[in-house]
């Protein structure tokens, strides 16, 4: 994990004021908008405009994602081409498959060699979005190494498997635990699907706590008023913090003492707790929060 | 070289300029530009303006330009847009 990236936050590719005005709204991440932000009729004017807030705009330390349009569609390409050139940290893939990462990858290095950038710079970041996406979330994981995070897209999804999409989300259990597997099995973020209706804070908090209880580790975003509260639930808890420092603590005064087991509170400690309190403080460091 | 048809870009809405651009048959640049900051910062618009146009290599065209407080970046990316569209 290289940096926090707890939201990601969506905003829409033609809309001059919402772009340089996102660096500023507290998200990990935002996400310039090619794709359903954006109308058909639009999809050239939104791609110049936002090639040009990647190049002039300064969105300060907020990582800069493109979401650019399916490489199926009459626009994928030209977006990668013109955005890869203009370098944004990643781009994200929609409805991904391992032919459309090998595909961006080549257009990618193209780029990076005529452009003078570093080789592998842009990052990707697919998104899962329909029944193929998911069955086979770690073969596209693991078709190219500028893959960071997966993000989950629910409503796409659930579209492709005809089925209803709910405010408790029990449809997307499957999806959730496989992505999350998937991502954690190859050290990538999982990020979750964003949550709609902006008027249920309870529903919100309750789909970002399931989202985190299954090991998604961020989630998507789609207006500026969602991200505290994303934060303040993927932040670690100050109680989880004490006793991740103490499981540290422990395990150093134990090492000096040549023990390979010990105990704290009267539990015996093994490996999965001493990594899980590092985790802990991982994200706590990266949070400020210690 | 020079634009073939009417074309438009942009909106009107704030922090953007809605650009109309059409082939001036009588030869040159004519920009006729409103702005809501028309007195601090029109003249640097009109050069904005100017300048993507020369690097778009267009040497006639009538530009009407109705902006709302544009970056930079944004006037020549609505302008790229709208020559582009007019070509």
């Amino acid at each position: 994990m290289e940096r926090l990236r707890r939201t990601m936050l969506f905003m829409p590719g033609n809309n001059p004021s919402m772009l340089q005005n996102s660096g500023i709204l507290g998200a990990d991440s935002i996400i310039l908008d090619l794709e359903d932000a954006v109308s058909i009729t639009e999809k050239d004017s939104a791609r110049i405009l936002v090639r040009n807030a990647v190049k002039n705009i300064d969105f300060y330390d907020t990582e800069l994602v493109v979401r650019v349009n399916p490489l199926s569609s009459d626009f994928g390409m030209e977006d990668v081409d013109v955005i890869g050139r203009a370098k944004p940290d990643v781009l994200m893939i929609p409805k991904a498959t391992e032919e459309d990462i090998e595909m961006v990858c080549e257009i990618l290095t193209k780029i990076e060699e005529e452009e003078g950038f570093e080789k592998g710079s842009i990052k990707l970041f697919p998104l899962i979005e329909t029944a193929y996406g998911v069955e086979n979330v770690y073969s596209i994981i693991q078709s190219s190494t500028r893959i960071i995070g997966i993000l989950l897209g629910a409503e796409d999804l659930t579209a492709d498997l005809s089925i209803k999409r709910t405010r408790e989300g029990k449809e997307i259990f499957y999806a959730r635990s496989k992505i999350a597997t998937a991502c954690r099995a190859c050290k990538v973020d999982a990020i979750d699907t964003p949550f709609a209706d902006m008027d249920d804070l309870e529903g919100f908090v309750a789909d970002i706590q399931t989202a985190k209880s299954l090991g998604l580790t961020g989630k998507a975003a789609i207006n500026p008023r969602q991200v505290d509260t994303i934060h303040e639930v993927f932040a670690p808890s100050k109680e989880e913090i004490t006793h991740a420092q103490r499981v540290i603590y422990a395990m150093e005064e134990a090492k000096k003492e040549g023990k390979g087991v010990f105990s704290l509170d009267g539990k015996m400690v093994d490996a999965p707790i001493i990594t899980r309190a590092q985790n802990t403080i991982i994200k706590a460091k990266l949070a400020g929060l210690i | 070289m020079n634009i073939k048809t009417p074309a438009k870009a942009g909106t009107m809405e704030s922090n953007d300029i809605y650009v109309m651009v059409k082939p001036n048959d009588e030869g040159g640049i004519v920009i006729d530009l409103e702005s809501i900051v028309m007195k601090q910062f029109g003249k640097q618009i009109e050069k904005v303006i100017l300048n993507t146009l020369k690097d778009l290599g267009i040497d006639n065209i009538y530009v009407m330009a109705k902006d709302r407080g544009a970056l930079d970046c944004t006037i020549q990316a609505r302008i790229e847009t709208a020559v582009k569209r007019g070509m």
